[in-house]
């Protein structure tokens, strides 16, 4: 099986390895002190098994869960025994190993690694961009090598600009290096509208609509001929 | 006062001298870092990321085998989430412990 470790711990990692060198079909391809690192890694890599820290800064293990769209075989490698509960709420969790990990519990963990097969035709396992959209209400977005999380509902308009994106919410505005197409696959479609090739909006922020153009906060946004049936269609008109 | 030893890192080398001098060799390079993180947030009363320094720590206390000194800063980690210092005195006891014994390693 081919793993990667990811624990900001460099005691633990040299652990892990330890472990991994005593058993015959474990290959580390890799180690990450963080999981932004590993999302990275993993875009563009394929692994069978990862080994997983839980508490870490900024971006938890769960955090790091959550944003996999097919995720390989997880075990998870923590000091706290108090999320075990939780981590068995995740299917890709095949085990929860508590440090300092010994050998002979290890390799128990290696073993149900080994049976454990993830069906990715499983509900609970793949989600398509919008059932990950609404069933966790959230979205990961990157900014300078940080993966900050958005709540979809406070998301009211994102205008295309070049190769970035401009996300406003009632908080904040990003730039996001992304494509209005990609995002539009990541939102609730009953939430949001294509209203113009630039622009989509989030329904339920709008204030009012006036012939080609809706308000939403304080940005006139335009809306094209053929967009503009399909936003009639969602108002609930008196 | 509960002493560390080796017991836990032997079992993992499994005789890899290597191995053992390369975890001894992080452990101390890597724990007076973790003690001097978590002394600065206490002294700030930043006491949620002091948690999560006690936290880390906690592994390294295992690994020396200090079970009793563990349920300690279990404790404490948990006393800090609901900002509360009691155990602090124990727990900073058990730091200058492991830096005393990293010396001798």
């Amino acid at each position: 099986m081919n793993c990667i470790i990811i624990d900001d711990e460099t005691t633990a990692r040299v652990i892990m390895n330890q472990l991994c060198s005593q058993v015959d079909d474990i290959t580390i391809l890799e180690e990450f002190p963080n999981a932004i690192q590993a999302i990275k890694y993993l875009n563009q890599n394929e692994v069978d098994l990862i080994f997983l820290d839980i508490h870490m800064p900024d971006f938890t293990g769960f955090d790091f869960i959550q944003t996999l769209k097919n995720p390989p075989k997880i075990i998870l490698t923590t000091s706290d025994p108090n999320f075990a509960i939780e981590a068995f709420e995740y299917d890709c969790i095949v085990d929860y190993l508590v440090k300092p990990i010994h050998f002979a519990r290890f390799e128990k963990a290696i073993q149900k690694a080994r049976n454990a097969t993830i069906t990715n035709e499983s509900p609970s396992t793949q989600s398509t961009p919008d059932q990950e959209a609404t069933s966790d209400n959230h979205l990961y977005i990157n900014i300078d090598r940080r993966l900050i999380k958005l709540e979809i509902p406070s998301i009211y308009l994102i205008e295309a600009k070049g190769d970035y994106i401009n996300v406003k919410t009632e908080d904040k505005n990003y730039t996001v290096h992304s494509t209005l197409k990609k995002i539009e696959d990541k939102l609730p479609k009953d939430l949001f509208l294509k209203v113009h090739r630039s622009y989509v909006i989030n329904v339920k922020k709008i204030i009012d609509i006036e012939d080609n153009s809706v308000l939403i906060k304080k940005d006139v946004v335009p809306v094209s001929r053929s967009n503009r049936p399909e936003l009639m269609k969602r108002l609930n008109l008196l | 006062m509960e002493q560390p030893n080796h017991s836990y890192i032997d079992q993992l080398s499994a005789g890899n001298k290597a191995f053992k001098e390369k975890l001894i060799s992080v452990i101390k390079e890597e724990f007076p870092e973790e003690k001097a993180i978590y002394l600065k947030n206490i002294s700030a009363k930043n006491y949620k990321e002091a948690a999560e320094n006690v936290h880390k720590i906690k592994h390294k206390i295992s690994i020396l085998g200090l079970e009793k000194s563990y349920e300690v800063a279990r404790a404490f980690e948990n006393n800090l989430k609901e900002e509360k210092t009691n155990l602090k005195d124990e727990f900073e006891n058990i730091l200058h412990v492991i830096s005393e014994y990293l010396l001798t390693m």
